[in-house]
């Protein structure tokens, strides 16, 4: 079955973002398709580059970015979100003349129509969040 | 359908607006602070008792174990299930209702 999945938390603000990563995988282990996971709102701090959380604290950008780099999951970063919260890939970071890129590798930066379109075609959405 | 809840009924009125609204025979899941409502003996175990009337309830296993409830110290009638119960729970409804 095919599922999209909306994270529209941050991992420190409370669980949602940890639920979702864990719905993911265990989704994806029973064979089933994640056509996209959306993240929006303050749901696009998971896909900073530059957090370096304590060593024996869940690591849950890097545990995204495995994930998507093991099972190739679309990854999507809300384009509007991400700039209000200062989340830019190369070229956004580029266009706005900042000093650096820090989106996470396996993410990449869109429209909300990414997620409009993955709903049409998904069977079932999922939405994690406060 | 299936419902999810995460917040807890003693922090947010989430729950009893979902068992206020839901259709009878849905499928209600309760995970993260929401597992907090399956514990037996609290001021919430009439709403529980009079919805387990009405509907299926679950608690996720992770989020129960993370705040050291054992499964024994659920209310009769609320059924416990890991995250591949909570997929096939997904897969089992034709919508999934999240509440916020």
């Amino acid at each position: 079955m095919n599922f999209v999945v909306v994270v529209n938390e941050g991992p420190y603000q409370h669980q949602a973002s940890y639920t979702a990563y864990r719905f993911t995988r265990s989704a994806l282990e029973k064979g089933h398709k994640i056509m996209r996971v959306f993240f929006y709102h303050d749901g696009v701090n998971n896909g900073t580059s530059l957090t370096v959380p304590p060593q024996d604290e869940p690591q849950i950008v890097k545990q995204w970015c495995q994930l998507a780099q093991d099972r190739d999951l679309d990854l999507v970063v809300c384009v509007a979100a991400a700039q209000r919260r200062g989340i830019m890939d190369h070229r956004e970071a580029e266009r706005h003349e900042l000093s650096a890129p820090n989106l996470a590798p396996g993410f990449r930066i869109a429209g909300l129509g990414q997620l409009i379109d993955a709903s049409i075609d998904a069977e079932r959405l999922l939405v994690f969040g406060d | 359908m299936l419902h999810t809840v995460n917040k807890s009924p003693f922090e947010k009125d989430s729950l009893n607006t979902c068992f206020r609204l839901a259709r009878p025979g849905s499928d209600v899941l309760l995970i993260e602070d929401a597992v907090y409502a399956a514990l037996a003996g609290s001021c919430f175990e009439p709403a529980m008792s009079e919805a387990l009337a009405r509907y299926s309830v679950f608690v996720l296993k992770a989020d129960l174990e993370a705040r050291g409830i054992d499964s024994g110290d659920l209310i009769s009638g609320v059924r416990a299930v890991d995250y591949s119960g909570f997929v096939d729970l997904a897969v089992k409804n034709d919508t999934v209702q999240s509440w916020l």
